[in-house]
Protein backbone atom coordinates (compact mmCIF):
# COMPACT_ATOMS: atom_id res chain seq x y z
CA UNK A 1 0.00 0.00 0.00
CA UNK A 2 0.62 3.62 -0.54
CA UNK A 3 0.39 6.50 2.22
CA UNK A 4 0.41 9.95 2.81
CA UNK A 5 2.20 11.00 5.82
CA UNK A 6 1.71 14.59 7.60
CA UNK A 7 3.90 14.53 10.57
CA UNK A 8 5.06 17.02 13.33
CA UNK A 9 8.38 17.57 13.13
CA UNK A 10 10.03 19.91 15.62
CA UNK A 11 13.95 19.65 16.27
CA UNK A 12 13.80 20.54 20.30
CA UNK A 13 11.25 21.34 23.19
CA UNK A 14 12.47 25.27 22.00
CA UNK A 15 11.97 24.96 18.30
CA UNK A 16 9.15 26.06 16.46
CA UNK A 17 7.47 22.60 15.25
CA UNK A 18 5.50 22.23 11.85
CA UNK A 19 3.99 19.36 9.92
CA UNK A 20 5.75 18.24 6.74
CA UNK A 21 4.59 15.84 4.44
CA UNK A 22 6.14 12.14 3.46
CA UNK A 23 4.94 9.85 1.19
CA UNK A 24 5.73 5.81 1.61
CA UNK A 25 5.24 3.68 -1.37
CA UNK A 26 5.14 -0.45 -0.92
CA UNK A 27 4.34 -0.39 2.85
CA UNK A 28 2.80 -4.59 3.35
CA UNK A 29 -0.01 -4.19 5.14
CA UNK A 30 1.25 -7.06 7.43
CA UNK A 31 3.80 -4.55 9.11
CA UNK A 32 3.29 -2.61 12.29
CA UNK A 33 2.44 1.46 12.62
CA UNK A 34 6.51 1.81 14.13
CA UNK A 35 7.93 -0.65 11.09
CA UNK A 36 6.55 1.99 8.61
CA UNK A 37 8.12 4.83 10.12
CA UNK A 38 11.14 2.78 10.33
CA UNK A 39 10.81 2.16 6.67
CA UNK A 40 9.91 5.73 6.08
CA UNK A 41 13.02 6.41 8.71
CA UNK A 42 15.46 4.17 6.45
CA UNK A 43 13.92 5.95 3.34
CA UNK A 44 15.41 9.62 4.76
CA UNK A 45 18.45 8.52 5.95
CA UNK A 46 19.59 7.24 2.80
CA UNK A 47 18.39 10.57 1.39
CA UNK A 48 20.19 12.43 3.72
CA UNK A 49 17.49 13.67 5.61
CA UNK A 50 16.78 13.75 9.28
CA UNK A 51 15.04 10.72 10.54
CA UNK A 52 11.41 11.20 12.25
CA UNK A 53 12.04 10.49 16.17
CA UNK A 54 9.48 8.25 17.67
CA UNK A 55 9.92 6.30 20.98
CA UNK A 56 9.54 2.35 20.91
CA UNK A 57 11.10 -0.02 23.27
CA UNK A 58 9.71 -3.86 23.71
CA UNK A 59 7.19 -3.31 20.25
CA UNK A 60 4.89 -5.91 22.35
CA UNK A 61 2.49 -3.68 23.57
CA UNK A 62 3.77 -4.14 27.35
CA UNK A 63 6.41 -1.20 28.06
CA UNK A 64 3.82 1.90 27.14
CA UNK A 65 6.63 3.45 25.14
CA UNK A 66 5.40 4.27 22.36
CA UNK A 67 3.32 7.08 22.22
CA UNK A 68 2.05 8.89 19.21
CA UNK A 69 -1.05 9.84 17.83
CA UNK A 70 -2.77 8.70 14.86
CA UNK A 71 -5.48 10.84 12.76
CA UNK A 72 -6.92 12.24 16.24
CA UNK A 73 -6.64 8.87 18.51
CA UNK A 74 -3.70 8.39 20.54
CA UNK A 75 -2.35 4.80 19.65
CA UNK A 76 -4.87 5.02 16.25
CA UNK A 77 -8.60 3.83 16.03
CA UNK A 78 -7.74 -0.25 16.95
CA UNK A 79 -9.14 -0.39 20.10
CA UNK A 80 -7.04 -2.07 23.08
CA UNK A 81 -4.10 -1.65 21.16
CA UNK A 82 -0.57 0.29 21.64
CA UNK A 83 0.84 2.01 18.55
CA UNK A 84 3.67 -0.45 18.22
CA UNK A 85 1.11 -3.46 17.84
CA UNK A 86 -1.19 -1.23 15.22
CA UNK A 87 -0.67 -3.29 12.02
CA UNK A 88 -0.32 -1.67 8.46
CA UNK A 89 -3.92 -3.95 7.79
CA UNK A 90 -6.05 -1.41 9.32
CA UNK A 91 -5.53 1.08 6.96
CA UNK A 92 -6.88 2.11 3.60
CA UNK A 93 -4.66 2.44 0.39
CA UNK A 94 -3.60 5.63 -0.21
CA UNK A 95 -4.61 6.91 2.76
CA UNK A 96 -3.48 10.46 4.76
CA UNK A 97 -2.34 9.78 7.96
CA UNK A 98 -1.63 12.49 10.36
CA UNK A 99 0.91 12.23 13.35
CA UNK A 100 1.08 13.99 15.84
CA UNK A 101 2.91 13.41 19.64
CA UNK A 102 0.76 13.18 22.85
CA UNK A 103 -0.02 16.78 23.94
CA UNK A 104 0.18 17.82 27.14
CA UNK A 105 1.97 20.97 29.25
CA UNK A 106 3.33 18.51 31.46
CA UNK A 107 4.80 16.53 28.28
CA UNK A 108 7.07 18.59 26.39
CA UNK A 109 8.24 17.64 23.44
CA UNK A 110 11.94 16.41 23.02
CA UNK A 111 12.15 16.14 19.47
CA UNK A 112 9.08 15.32 16.48
CA UNK A 113 6.77 12.82 18.10
CA UNK A 114 9.52 12.08 21.46
CA UNK A 115 7.66 13.15 24.61
CA UNK A 116 9.37 13.83 28.23
CA UNK A 117 6.91 11.00 30.44
CA UNK A 118 9.17 11.71 33.10
CA UNK A 119 6.32 13.88 35.21
CA UNK A 120 4.34 10.43 35.18
CA UNK A 121 7.68 8.73 37.18
CA UNK A 122 7.45 11.95 39.52
CA UNK A 123 3.72 11.08 40.47
CA UNK A 124 4.80 7.81 40.49
CA UNK A 125 7.69 8.66 43.43
CA UNK A 126 5.50 10.56 45.12
CA UNK A 127 3.57 7.29 46.40
CA UNK A 128 3.51 4.33 43.79
CA UNK A 129 5.52 2.10 45.91
CA UNK A 130 5.33 -0.17 49.26
CA UNK A 131 7.85 0.72 51.68
CA UNK A 132 9.26 -2.47 52.90
CA UNK A 133 12.42 -4.38 53.26
CA UNK A 134 13.80 -6.00 50.04
CA UNK A 135 16.40 -8.07 51.57
CA UNK A 136 14.35 -11.30 52.30
CA UNK A 137 10.90 -12.08 50.22
CA UNK A 138 7.98 -13.33 52.56
CA UNK A 139 5.94 -16.53 51.29
CA UNK A 140 3.84 -15.53 48.61
CA UNK A 141 0.56 -16.72 50.51
CA UNK A 142 1.18 -15.67 53.95
CA UNK A 143 -1.01 -12.61 53.15
CA UNK A 144 -4.49 -14.03 52.02
CA UNK A 145 -5.97 -11.56 48.99
CA UNK A 146 -9.40 -12.52 48.33
CA UNK A 147 -10.07 -13.32 45.11
CA UNK A 148 -11.98 -10.69 43.51
CA UNK A 149 -9.59 -7.86 44.98
CA UNK A 150 -6.56 -9.73 43.58
CA UNK A 151 -8.34 -9.78 40.42
CA UNK A 152 -9.12 -5.97 40.69
CA UNK A 153 -5.31 -4.78 41.37
CA UNK A 154 -3.93 -6.75 38.62
CA UNK A 155 -6.96 -4.66 36.58
CA UNK A 156 -5.39 -1.55 37.56
CA UNK A 157 -2.00 -2.71 37.74
CA UNK A 158 -2.52 -3.73 33.65
CA UNK A 159 -1.55 0.30 33.46
CA UNK A 160 1.50 0.57 31.44
CA UNK A 161 1.82 4.28 31.98
CA UNK A 162 2.22 5.25 28.07
CA UNK A 163 -0.03 8.54 28.82
CA UNK A 164 -2.63 8.10 26.36
CA UNK A 165 -5.47 8.96 29.06
CA UNK A 166 -3.22 11.98 29.41
CA UNK A 167 -3.33 13.05 25.57
CA UNK A 168 -6.90 12.00 24.74
CA UNK A 169 -8.32 13.91 27.79
CA UNK A 170 -10.05 17.38 26.93
CA UNK A 171 -8.22 18.56 29.78
CA UNK A 172 -5.31 16.71 29.67
CA UNK A 173 -5.87 15.29 32.99
CA UNK A 174 -3.52 12.22 34.11
CA UNK A 175 -6.54 10.92 36.18
CA UNK A 176 -6.36 7.55 34.80
CA UNK A 177 -3.04 6.64 35.13
CA UNK A 178 -3.02 8.04 38.82
CA UNK A 179 -5.79 6.12 39.57
CA UNK A 180 -4.37 3.10 38.12
CA UNK A 181 -1.40 3.23 40.14
CA UNK A 182 -3.24 4.50 43.50
CA UNK A 183 -5.98 1.33 43.39
CA UNK A 184 -3.46 -0.96 42.21
CA UNK A 185 -1.64 -0.52 45.68
CA UNK A 186 -4.53 0.34 47.86
CA UNK A 187 -6.43 -2.41 47.19
CA UNK A 188 -3.98 -4.54 48.21
CA UNK A 189 -3.13 -5.83 52.11
CA UNK A 190 0.56 -4.57 51.43
CA UNK A 191 -0.56 -0.93 50.15
CA UNK A 192 -2.72 -0.69 52.56
CA UNK A 193 -0.69 1.14 55.77
CA UNK A 194 0.24 3.85 53.00
CA UNK A 195 -2.86 3.98 51.63
CA UNK A 196 -3.82 7.67 52.58
CA UNK A 197 -0.90 9.13 52.46
CA UNK A 198 -0.13 7.69 49.16
CA UNK A 199 -3.64 8.84 47.54
CA UNK A 200 -3.12 12.16 48.95
CA UNK A 201 0.70 12.48 47.72
CA UNK A 202 -0.10 11.41 44.42
CA UNK A 203 -2.73 13.24 43.55
CA UNK A 204 -0.91 16.92 44.78
CA UNK A 205 1.99 15.73 42.67
CA UNK A 206 -0.44 15.41 39.72
CA UNK A 207 -1.31 18.84 40.28
CA UNK A 208 1.29 20.14 40.88
CA UNK A 209 2.85 19.13 37.54
CA UNK A 210 -0.12 20.82 35.89
CA UNK A 211 -2.27 17.93 34.52
CA UNK A 212 -5.30 19.11 33.87
CA UNK A 213 -8.84 17.98 36.09
CA UNK A 214 -10.88 15.38 35.37
CA UNK A 215 -15.01 16.24 33.91
CA UNK A 216 -16.18 12.44 33.82
CA UNK A 217 -15.86 12.45 30.09
CA UNK A 218 -14.35 8.58 29.96
CA UNK A 219 -12.33 9.36 26.56
CA UNK A 220 -9.63 7.94 28.34
CA UNK A 221 -11.06 4.51 29.20
CA UNK A 222 -11.85 4.02 25.62
CA UNK A 223 -8.09 5.26 24.48
CA UNK A 224 -6.82 3.17 27.05
CA UNK A 225 -4.30 0.30 25.06
CA UNK A 226 -4.85 -1.72 28.79
CA UNK A 227 -8.63 -0.98 28.86
CA UNK A 228 -8.26 0.37 32.64
CA UNK A 229 -11.83 1.35 34.02
CA UNK A 230 -13.43 4.54 35.19
CA UNK A 231 -14.23 2.86 38.14
CA UNK A 232 -10.37 3.08 39.54
CA UNK A 233 -10.72 7.06 38.45
CA UNK A 234 -14.08 6.42 41.61
CA UNK A 235 -11.80 4.34 43.93
CA UNK A 236 -9.32 7.46 43.90
CA UNK A 237 -12.24 9.57 44.31
CA UNK A 238 -13.22 7.81 47.46
CA UNK A 239 -10.21 6.84 48.45
CA UNK A 240 -9.33 10.54 48.98
CA UNK A 241 -12.17 11.72 50.27
CA UNK A 242 -11.47 9.36 53.62
CA UNK A 243 -8.13 10.17 53.77
CA UNK A 244 -9.29 13.75 53.86
CA UNK A 245 -11.98 12.81 56.31
CA UNK A 246 -8.75 11.41 58.81
CA UNK A 247 -7.14 14.85 58.21
CA UNK A 248 -4.39 13.31 55.53
CA UNK A 249 -4.61 16.40 54.12
CA UNK A 250 -4.47 19.16 55.92
CA UNK A 251 -1.93 16.96 58.02
CA UNK A 252 -0.05 16.95 54.51
CA UNK A 253 0.41 20.47 53.56
CA UNK A 254 1.26 21.28 57.15
CA UNK A 255 4.14 18.45 56.00
CA UNK A 256 4.45 20.36 52.45
CA UNK A 257 4.31 23.91 54.02
CA UNK A 258 7.62 23.17 56.85
CA UNK A 259 9.10 21.02 53.79
CA UNK A 260 9.30 24.47 51.55
CA UNK A 261 10.70 26.15 54.62
CA UNK B 1 -11.89 26.86 57.38
CA UNK B 2 -8.14 25.55 55.89
CA UNK B 3 -10.05 22.10 54.85
CA UNK B 4 -11.89 24.69 52.38
CA UNK B 5 -8.72 25.89 51.09
CA UNK B 6 -7.11 22.82 50.77
CA UNK B 7 -9.55 21.60 48.56
CA UNK B 8 -9.74 24.45 46.86
CA UNK B 9 -6.22 23.92 45.96
CA UNK B 10 -6.60 20.38 44.67
CA UNK B 11 -7.74 19.15 41.48
CA UNK B 12 -10.15 16.36 43.02
CA UNK B 13 -10.49 19.13 46.18
CA UNK B 14 -12.24 21.29 43.19
CA UNK B 15 -14.63 18.61 42.05
CA UNK B 16 -15.99 17.49 45.36
CA UNK B 17 -16.71 21.69 46.02
CA UNK B 18 -18.61 21.43 42.33
CA UNK B 19 -20.35 18.25 42.84
CA UNK B 20 -21.56 19.24 46.34
CA UNK B 21 -22.46 22.62 45.36
CA UNK B 22 -24.02 21.33 42.29
CA UNK B 23 -26.16 18.62 44.35
CA UNK B 24 -27.38 21.59 46.64
CA UNK B 25 -28.68 23.61 43.79
CA UNK B 26 -30.39 20.35 42.01
CA UNK B 27 -32.13 19.71 45.18
CA UNK B 28 -33.35 23.59 44.96
CA UNK B 29 -34.30 22.92 41.68
CA UNK B 30 -36.38 20.03 42.90
CA UNK B 31 -38.20 21.86 45.88
CA UNK B 32 -38.43 25.23 42.65
CA UNK B 33 -40.41 22.63 40.55
CA UNK B 34 -42.87 21.47 43.14
CA UNK B 35 -43.81 24.63 44.33
CA UNK B 36 -44.24 25.79 40.71
CA UNK B 37 -46.41 22.69 39.39
CA UNK B 38 -48.66 23.93 41.89
CA UNK B 39 -49.84 25.61 39.32
CA UNK B 40 -52.22 22.53 38.31
CA UNK B 41 -54.31 22.52 41.30
CA UNK B 42 -54.96 26.48 40.36
CA UNK B 43 -54.91 29.73 40.72
CA UNK B 44 -55.57 30.28 44.61
CA UNK B 45 -53.06 27.42 45.37
CA UNK B 46 -50.42 28.89 43.46
CA UNK B 47 -51.20 32.21 44.43
CA UNK B 48 -51.42 31.12 48.47
CA UNK B 49 -48.21 29.66 48.23
CA UNK B 50 -46.53 32.68 46.24
CA UNK B 51 -48.11 34.83 49.07
CA UNK B 52 -46.75 32.36 51.72
CA UNK B 53 -43.39 32.69 50.44
CA UNK B 54 -43.58 36.78 49.49
CA UNK B 55 -44.83 37.59 53.21
CA UNK B 56 -41.86 35.16 55.34
CA UNK B 57 -38.88 37.92 53.94
CA UNK B 58 -36.60 36.40 56.69
CA UNK B 59 -36.93 32.95 54.92
CA UNK B 60 -36.60 34.29 51.39
CA UNK B 61 -33.87 36.01 51.53
CA UNK B 62 -31.73 33.50 53.69
CA UNK B 63 -32.97 31.36 51.29
CA UNK B 64 -31.96 33.82 48.38
CA UNK B 65 -27.89 34.25 49.91
CA UNK B 66 -27.74 31.01 50.33
CA UNK B 67 -28.42 30.10 46.99
CA UNK B 68 -26.53 32.82 45.28
CA UNK B 69 -23.55 31.63 48.20
CA UNK B 70 -24.16 28.16 46.66
CA UNK B 71 -24.61 29.13 43.08
CA UNK B 72 -21.26 31.52 43.03
CA UNK B 73 -18.78 28.28 44.35
CA UNK B 74 -19.97 26.66 41.84
CA UNK B 75 -19.53 29.12 39.04
CA UNK B 76 -16.27 30.16 40.67
CA UNK B 77 -14.86 26.25 41.17
CA UNK B 78 -15.41 25.21 37.52
CA UNK B 79 -14.26 28.36 36.05
CA UNK B 80 -11.20 27.78 38.18
CA UNK B 81 -11.14 24.36 37.00
CA UNK B 82 -11.44 24.86 32.98
CA UNK B 83 -9.25 27.83 33.38
CA UNK B 84 -6.32 25.18 34.23
CA UNK B 85 -8.16 22.29 31.87
CA UNK B 86 -7.27 24.99 29.41
CA UNK B 87 -3.53 25.74 30.66
CA UNK B 88 -2.84 21.63 30.23
CA UNK B 89 -3.02 21.94 26.92
CA UNK B 90 -1.30 25.23 25.42
CA UNK B 91 -0.84 23.14 21.71
CA UNK B 92 -3.62 21.60 20.47
CA UNK B 93 -4.11 18.43 18.09
CA UNK B 94 -3.95 19.43 14.23
CA UNK B 95 -6.71 16.01 14.13
CA UNK B 96 -8.65 14.96 17.06
CA UNK B 97 -11.32 12.35 17.27
CA UNK B 98 -12.86 11.50 20.48
CA UNK B 99 -15.72 10.30 19.39
CA UNK B 100 -16.96 7.98 22.44
CA UNK B 101 -17.17 11.22 24.47
CA UNK B 102 -20.50 11.92 25.05
CA UNK B 103 -21.83 15.23 24.30
CA UNK B 104 -23.54 16.47 27.43
CA UNK B 105 -19.90 15.35 29.14
CA UNK B 106 -18.28 17.36 26.75
CA UNK B 107 -20.21 20.68 26.76
CA UNK B 108 -21.06 20.66 30.17
CA UNK B 109 -18.99 24.46 30.82
CA UNK B 110 -21.33 25.60 27.82
CA UNK B 111 -24.62 24.20 29.08
CA UNK B 112 -23.50 25.29 32.68
CA UNK B 113 -22.88 29.42 31.29
CA UNK B 114 -26.10 29.12 29.16
CA UNK B 115 -27.86 27.89 32.42
CA UNK B 116 -26.02 31.00 34.40
CA UNK B 117 -27.51 33.66 31.67
CA UNK B 118 -31.16 31.55 31.45
CA UNK B 119 -30.98 32.47 35.93
CA UNK B 120 -30.19 35.91 35.20
CA UNK B 121 -32.93 36.88 32.59
CA UNK B 122 -35.71 34.52 34.78
CA UNK B 123 -34.89 36.59 37.97
CA UNK B 124 -35.17 39.94 35.84
CA UNK B 125 -37.94 38.48 34.26
CA UNK B 126 -40.67 36.87 36.93
CA UNK B 127 -38.64 38.52 39.69
CA UNK B 128 -37.82 41.97 39.67
CA UNK B 129 -39.94 42.33 36.55
CA UNK B 130 -37.83 44.46 35.00
CA UNK B 131 -38.73 43.54 31.06
CA UNK B 132 -42.66 44.08 32.29
CA UNK B 133 -43.34 46.58 34.54
CA UNK B 134 -46.71 45.44 33.84
CA UNK B 135 -46.43 42.24 36.05
CA UNK B 136 -45.49 44.49 39.32
CA UNK B 137 -49.24 44.96 39.73
CA UNK B 138 -49.94 41.32 39.44
CA UNK B 139 -46.92 40.66 41.95
CA UNK B 140 -48.06 42.86 44.39
CA UNK B 141 -51.62 41.31 44.41
CA UNK B 142 -49.90 37.77 44.51
CA UNK B 143 -51.12 36.59 41.71
CA UNK B 144 -48.18 34.98 40.38
CA UNK B 145 -50.44 32.69 38.53
CA UNK B 146 -51.59 36.00 35.95
CA UNK B 147 -48.07 36.58 36.28
CA UNK B 148 -46.96 33.45 34.59
CA UNK B 149 -49.51 33.04 32.04
CA UNK B 150 -49.39 36.21 31.00
CA UNK B 151 -45.26 35.68 30.58
CA UNK B 152 -45.67 32.09 28.68
CA UNK B 153 -48.30 33.63 26.19
CA UNK B 154 -45.41 35.22 24.37
CA UNK B 155 -44.16 32.50 22.30
CA UNK B 156 -40.63 33.54 21.97
CA UNK B 157 -40.18 33.97 26.15
CA UNK B 158 -41.80 30.42 26.36
CA UNK B 159 -39.01 29.21 23.43
CA UNK B 160 -36.35 30.73 25.19
CA UNK B 161 -37.30 28.99 28.55
CA UNK B 162 -38.04 25.64 26.73
CA UNK B 163 -34.55 25.67 25.67
CA UNK B 164 -32.66 26.87 28.46
CA UNK B 165 -34.45 23.24 29.90
CA UNK B 166 -32.47 21.30 27.36
CA UNK B 167 -29.40 23.06 28.15
CA UNK B 168 -30.13 22.06 31.78
CA UNK B 169 -30.99 18.94 30.81
CA UNK B 170 -27.86 18.19 29.33
CA UNK B 171 -26.67 19.96 32.55
CA UNK B 172 -27.73 17.53 34.87
CA UNK B 173 -27.47 14.30 32.65
CA UNK B 174 -23.93 14.75 32.83
CA UNK B 175 -24.15 16.64 36.32
CA UNK B 176 -25.46 13.62 37.84
CA UNK B 177 -23.78 10.78 37.15
CA UNK B 178 -20.82 12.70 38.03
CA UNK B 179 -22.03 13.47 41.30
CA UNK B 180 -21.48 9.87 42.18
CA UNK B 181 -18.37 9.18 39.92
CA UNK B 182 -16.78 12.69 41.77
CA UNK B 183 -17.64 11.43 45.19
CA UNK B 184 -16.36 7.70 44.73
CA UNK B 185 -19.83 6.31 44.58
CA UNK B 186 -19.55 4.44 41.78
CA UNK B 187 -18.50 1.22 40.03
CA UNK B 188 -18.93 -1.51 37.69
CA UNK B 189 -22.28 -2.81 39.06
CA UNK B 190 -23.40 0.62 39.55
CA UNK B 191 -22.24 2.57 36.59
CA UNK B 192 -25.07 1.69 34.53
CA UNK B 193 -28.17 2.40 36.77
CA UNK B 194 -26.25 5.57 37.54
CA UNK B 195 -26.38 6.35 34.40
CA UNK B 196 -30.10 5.46 33.99
CA UNK B 197 -30.46 7.56 37.23
CA UNK B 198 -28.93 10.54 35.48
CA UNK B 199 -31.07 10.62 32.16
CA UNK B 200 -34.39 9.60 34.75
CA UNK B 201 -33.82 12.56 36.86
CA UNK B 202 -32.75 15.24 34.60
CA UNK B 203 -35.87 14.17 32.71
CA UNK B 204 -38.22 14.77 34.94
CA UNK B 205 -37.21 18.36 35.87
CA UNK B 206 -36.94 18.65 32.09
CA UNK B 207 -40.48 17.58 31.48
CA UNK B 208 -41.84 19.50 34.84
CA UNK B 209 -40.40 22.44 33.79
CA UNK B 210 -41.47 22.92 30.27
CA UNK B 211 -44.74 21.60 30.77
CA UNK B 212 -45.95 24.91 32.08
CA UNK B 213 -44.98 26.90 29.26
CA UNK B 214 -46.39 24.27 27.12
CA UNK B 215 -49.90 24.25 28.35
CA UNK B 216 -50.05 27.92 28.53
CA UNK B 217 -49.15 28.38 24.72
CA UNK B 218 -51.51 25.65 24.09
CA UNK B 219 -54.19 27.32 25.74
CA UNK B 220 -55.36 25.01 28.25
CA UNK B 221 -54.13 27.17 31.37
CA UNK B 222 -55.60 30.30 30.78
C1 LIG C 1 -29.39 25.11 38.21
C2 LIG C 1 -28.13 25.30 38.24
C3 LIG C 1 -27.08 24.23 38.25
C4 LIG C 1 -27.11 22.93 38.73
C5 LIG C 1 -28.27 22.21 39.37
C6 LIG C 1 -25.80 22.36 38.50
C7 LIG C 1 -25.44 21.07 38.84
C8 LIG C 1 -24.20 20.51 38.59
C9 LIG C 1 -23.78 19.21 39.02
C10 LIG C 1 -24.59 18.21 39.85
C11 LIG C 1 -22.49 19.02 38.56
C12 LIG C 1 -21.62 17.76 38.72
C13 LIG C 1 -20.43 17.96 39.59
C14 LIG C 1 -19.37 16.92 39.36
O1 LIG C 1 -19.41 15.88 40.03
O2 LIG C 1 -18.49 17.11 38.52
C15 LIG C 1 -22.13 20.18 37.81
C16 LIG C 1 -20.93 20.35 37.16
C17 LIG C 1 -20.56 21.49 36.47
N1 LIG C 1 -21.26 22.69 36.43
FE1 LIG C 1 -23.13 22.98 37.15
N2 LIG C 1 -25.00 23.29 37.88
C18 LIG C 1 -25.74 24.45 37.73
C19 LIG C 1 -25.34 25.64 37.18
C20 LIG C 1 -24.09 25.85 36.58
C21 LIG C 1 -23.66 27.11 36.04
C22 LIG C 1 -24.46 28.41 36.05
C23 LIG C 1 -22.41 26.91 35.54
C24 LIG C 1 -21.62 28.00 34.85
C25 LIG C 1 -20.35 28.08 34.73
C26 LIG C 1 -22.05 25.51 35.75
C27 LIG C 1 -20.88 24.89 35.35
C28 LIG C 1 -20.54 23.57 35.64
C29 LIG C 1 -19.35 22.91 35.14
C30 LIG C 1 -18.30 23.50 34.22
C31 LIG C 1 -19.36 21.61 35.69
C32 LIG C 1 -18.31 20.52 35.47
C33 LIG C 1 -17.23 20.62 36.48
C34 LIG C 1 -16.27 19.48 36.44
O3 LIG C 1 -16.71 18.32 36.29
O4 LIG C 1 -15.09 19.75 36.54
N3 LIG C 1 -23.10 24.90 36.41
N4 LIG C 1 -23.17 21.08 37.86
S1 LIG D 1 6.81 0.00 22.33
FE1 LIG D 1 6.35 -1.00 24.21
S2 LIG D 1 4.22 -0.70 24.29
FE2 LIG D 1 4.64 0.07 22.30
Amino acid sequence: MNLTLKIWRQQNSKAQGEFVEYKVTDVSEDISFLEMLDVLNEDLIERGEDPVAFDSDCREGICGACSIVVNGIPHGHQSGTTVCQLHMRHFDDSQKIVVEPFRAKPFPIIKDLVIDRSAMDRVIQAGGFISVGTNQFAEANAIPVPKDVAESAMDAASCIGCGACVAVCKNASAMLFVAAKVSHLNLLPQGKPEKDRRVTNMIRTMDAEGFGNCTNIGACETACPKGVSLDFIAQMNRDYAKAIIKGQLLNASQTAAQETK
Amino acid sequence: MNILFALYKSSVGKKYIVAATGFLLFIFLIGHLLGNLQIYMGAEKLNAYAHFLQTKPLLIWASRAGLLLIALVHVTTTIKLALENKAARPVGYEVSKAPYAPLTARSILVSGIIIGLFVVYHILHFTSVTFNPEFSDLRAAHNVYGMVVAGFSNTYVSAFYIISMVLLFMHLRHGISSFFQTFGMNNKTYRTTIERLAVVAAGLVFLGNISIPLVVLLGFIK
